[in-house]
């Protein structure tokens, strides 16, 4: 990554901030640590954070519900201070900047002009292109313009949530507007999805510091989800998969299965066709998770969750084993869309190398992958 | 020569919103435009589904009041469908609800709005130990007032600055004439701004206990999917219940040893916006946190009511299913009215989008033409205000005697008549009141769980109601809730299990609103008329009235399609 001359590393901020050197390498154990990655990387997030100017970031807002920001500032490690003050340069953020109007749009254009290639474009929310754009302006011009001319002249771009990496609500039949997420809308452009309505905080900050840290984006799947958060089914990871597996159900809402906690799977849980880290993270910093709290997971990382509804229904396509109970019978369907999706997230591991992309930087990922 | 001043787009609210003010020659505002300048159609996207789902799209509409339209989603199939909801469900909705409005209100002053009147730069001069010394004469019970807890973020604060990247702090308004606080009470205020946002993401765990997750915990037609058992580690038991408890106690302490205190402390720098940005004059509440059922209003603790023309001697009340009070207009908004009809009823809502704005990209917008992705509601014709500020009013208005000891403790600490709450600074205190109103009902609401659970009632879901088999072929509901921005109501009609219309009315779209056929202006716009502007290219005060509202524009902008017609059809000129 190109060296800023106007700015400081994020350890002299944090040094700055009274952080002493003991407490900045056990932070960048901990980061580490959340990412998942091996111990003896530590030294080089130690040396990145030490040399590297704070990465300047765009984040645009389009047709959205603020969820993903919301959920950002939820983030406990690290939290969303640090994040701001000391490790990226939010230059530009509606939702959280002094600035507006002119003086707000000023800084945007200032950054796509003057530093090009040196920033992150970040999107929340997608863009209506029925109608030439009319359904989300700002500053006078369409989302659709303001999102093409920042993506333009940036690094990379992160696509925050649903709604920029699939469409999410706005996008679910008949998707009035013609709300298309970013990779639909950019090209040429390194994109990484984070799906989820919102993202889990630590996936988003995770995503930040994986970035300032090696310089290149992380692993990605087919559908440009770093695979480091979105690799596993929510069903092979969930703490009620016992149950399923010896066929203990809830029924009912509020029944006797309910109470001891047994599967959601027929309540019409979506962990069996959800990828997503909630049952490994868990929300707001491991307190729970939906299906934690007696509710089925909806899967809202998947692509047209919305329209694989209604929630409530059962996924027919799963086996169901049964020992305790007997499940209902599986009919002998053809693998529905959700299965097909199973199968087709475990295929081309070469798609998915493709599309980790490198954004400027010899530095070596973790696993060693010279990319 | 009249100077228009333009904001576009206004930051730190939720959405898109466009403001523009016309100055006379002394630069004071003599007239102003609200512009919504997002829409999504969501309504149209509900035809046809199970209404049960209805929950989780109407929770997208809003990432920031998350829960609230959820809450008001699951209200309207009930209503619609005839169940009532177990005590519990009832009383953790209330939990969740209330944690929401002291979350939102506490993220709304500090990182939204508090900008408005503290300067980050002016900070940097602040004595530390003047600081610690104030601080502790603001709030003797906050604990984080050493003056080496300010001198660690003043000297954070200048590297910050001197890195030359500023991030979210550059290019503002530091240094505006309409700054009036003094360098230790703009770092204090800036410790806050911190702290604040370090505790924000502890109190809505109380939403990740019952609701999984949030942003946008799950909520279930008929009560709560969180089962209660205190033989489960598995379900709401009593470590769980003992970790909301102490989220509620930490959350009062944040509340009324930083908040209020900050609040009042601000406050006093600034009499002269008691004075400012009062606007329309007419208050409106559907009220909540039901104590007998959502059914029984006279029991909320927030009271319904509608106060006209400031005067609080008389309390009106409203029907959301009286065809002639809630009604919709769209004669400066982008759609289309069927031939002769210029005001609608939710429940015969229709809204056909039809840009004639300016092609993008504009300079302008024109005030005598459609000018807005906004309806514009009225109540029997009147615009209305709605949030703190109308909740405010009319519990104190109505005698509620919590309401009128908080709103008299403020006054007189701030020595000012209740006149004073009709300005933008009323709206910004009424916020920071109902917010300590709203963290005691919290505990009272937790102490009414235990109780009904030492009852040895445990349910928490009616499953009477919850096989579309069991329902009527023809029903319509409606439900409501106060959003933190205020008076929100969903409208439902289910038609063979199937969502056949679904209309929403959101406080945004009340208080954006543009101007009606009448030419009568909405509340921003009315708030912002007669404000004087000390620089007009730097639009402080402009953003202090609109802030002081809390705008929320994703919820505002939206649509109904009756028949799925072509939804849009544009004429750009």
């Amino acid at each position: 990554m190109e060296t800023y001359a106007r700015s400081a590393s994020t350890y002299d901020v944090l040094r700055a901030h009274g952080v002493d050197r003991r407490r900045f390498l056990k932070f960048c154990t901990m980061m580490a640590a959340a990412m998942g990655l091996d111990a003896t990387v530590v030294p080089q997030i130690v040396e990145a954070l030490e040399t590297k100017p704070r990465l300047p970031v765009i984040w645009l807002h389009g047709l959205e519900c603020t969820c993903c920001s919301e959920s950002f500032i939820r983030s406990s490690h690290p939290i969303a201070q640090d994040v701001i003050l000391n490790m990226i340069s939010l230059d530009y953020d509606d939702t959280l900047q002094a600035a507006a109007g002119f003086q707000a749009e000023e800084i945007r254009k200032k950054l796509i002009k003057e530093h090009p290639g040196e920033y992150v474009l970040a999107v929340e929310g997608n863009a209506p292109t029925a109608d030439g754009g009319v359904y989300c302006m700002v500053g006078g011009d369409t989302f659709l313009n303001i999102l093409r001319e920042s993506a333009e002249n940036a690094k990379a771009v992160i696509a925050w949530g649903s709604c920029a990496s699939n469409g999410c609500v706005q996008a679910a039949k008949p998707n009035p507007t013609g709300a298309k997420p970013v990779h639909e809308l950019i090209s040429h452009k390194a994109i990484i999805n984070v799906p989820g309505c919102p993202p889990i905080a630590e996936v988003m900050t995770g995503v930040l510091t994986y970035i300032l840290t090696f310089g290149a984006l992380p692993d990605l799947d087919r559908y440009g989800r770093p695979k480091m958060f979105y690799g596993q089914r929510i069903h092979d990871k969930c703490y009620r998969r016992p149950f399923f597996d010896a066929g203990q159900f809830v029924e009912s809402w509020d029944d006797d299965g309910a109470k001891k906690g047994w599967c959601l799977y027929k309540m019409g849980c979506r962990g069996p066709t959800t990828y997503n880290s909630c049952p490994t993270f868990k929300w707001n910093n491991g307190v729970s998770y939906p299906i934690g709290s007696g509710h089925g997971c909806i899967g809202c990382s998947e692509e047209n969750f919305w329209d694989n509804g209604p929630f409530y229904e059962r996924l027919s396509s799963i086996p169901v084993p049964g020992i305790e109970s007997t499940p209902d019978t599986i009919g002998a369907v053809a693998a529905g869309a959700a299965l097909i999706g199973v199968g087709a997230h475990f295929i081309s591991t070469e798609a998915r190398r493709a599309a980790g992309k490198k954004i400027g930087s010899d530095t070596k990922t973790p696993d060693g992958e010279g990319r | 020569m009249a100077t228009r001043v333009v904001v576009d787009p206004v930051t730190r609210i939720e959405g898109h919103l466009r403001v523009e003010a016309m100055l006379d020659e002394r630069g004071t505002i003599k007239d102003a435009m609200s512009s919504g300048t997002m829409w999504r159609g969501l309504e149209v996207i509900l035809k046809g589904r199970d209404p049960r789902d209805a929950w989780a799209f109407t929770e997208r509409i809003c990432g920031v009041c998350t829960t609230v339209h959820a809450l008001a989603s699951v209200r309207a199939v009930e209503n619609a469908l005839s169940v009532k909801v177990p005590p519990n469900a009832e009383i953790i909705r209330n939990i969740m609800f209330l944690t929401q409005q002291v979350q939102d209100h506490v993220i709304h002053f500090y990182h939204l709005h508090a900008l408005d009147w503290v300067d980050i730069v002016s900070a940097l001069k602040a004595d530390p130990a003047a600081t610690s010394a104030l601080a502790q004469k603001v709030s003797p019970s906050w604990p984080l007032a050493s003056t080496g807890y300010f001198k660690d973020l003043a000297t954070t604060l200048t590297k910050f600055v001197q890195s030359g990247q500023l991030g979210i702090f550059q290019n503002a308004y530091w240094g505006h004439p309409a700054y009036k606080l003094p360098p230790e009470a703009n770092l204090m205020a800036v410790a806050h701004y911190l702290e604040a946002l370090k505790w924000q993401k502890e109190i809505i765990k109380i939403h990740t206990i019952f609701g999984g997750k949030n942003p946008h915990p799950n909520y279930l037609v008929g009560g709560m999917a969180s089962a209660i058992s205190m033989q489960s580690d598995n379900a709401i038991n009593m470590e769980r219940l003992n970790y909301v408890k102490g989220l509620i106690q930490d959350a009062m302490a944040v509340v009324e040893n930083m908040y209020i205190p900050d609040l009042l402390a601000v406050a006093s720098f600034y009499p002269e916006w008691t004075q400012i940005g009062g606007g329309l004059g007419n208050y409106m509440v559907y009220g909540d946190v039901p104590q007998n059922g959502f059914g029984d209003v006279s029991q909320f603790r927030m009271p319904r009511g509608i106060i006209l023309n400031k005067n609080l001697s008389d309390v009106q009340t409203l029907d959301l299913a009286d065809a002639n009070q809630v009604q919709e207009q769209v004669a400066h908004s982008w759609y289309e009215y069927p031939e002769g009809k210029d005001s609608l009823h939710p429940w015969d809502g229709v809204t056909v989008p039809k840009y004639s704005g300016p092609k993008p990209p504009y300079q302008q917008l024109d005030e005598n033409a459609k000018y807005s992705w906004l309806k514009a509601p009225r109540w029997k014709g009147n615009a209305m205000e709605v949030g703190p500020l109308a909740r405010m009013l009319v519990g104190f208005a109505t005698g509620k005697t919590e309401y009128k000891d908080v709103v008299t403790e403020a006054l007189g600490a701030l020595k000012v008549p209740p006149t004073a709450l009709f300005s933008t600074l009323g709206r910004t205190a009424a916020r920071g009141l109902e917010t300590r109103l709203c963290v005691h009902w919290l505990m009272a609401e937790y102490e009414k769980l235990i109780a009904n659970l030492k009852a040895g009632d445990s349910a928490v879901a009616d499953t009477s109601r919850w096989e579309p088999s069991s329902w009527p072929a023809d029903a319509k509901g409606y439900g409501f809730t106060e959003a933190p921005r205020g008076a929100l109501a969903h409208w439902i009609h289910i038609k063979d299990t199937k969502i056949e219309n679904y209309q929403i009315v959101v406080p945004s779209t009340w208080n954006a609103s543009p101007k009606d056929g009448k030419g009568q202006h909405g509340a921003y716009e009315a708030a912002l008329l007669n404000t004087p502007m000390a620089d007009p290219k730097r639009p402080l005060e402009i953003l202090r009235t609109i802030h002081s509202f809390d705008p929320c524009l994703a919820c505002a902008s939206h649509v109904f399609g009756p028949n799925g017609e072509k939804l849009a059809e544009i004429k750009v000129r």
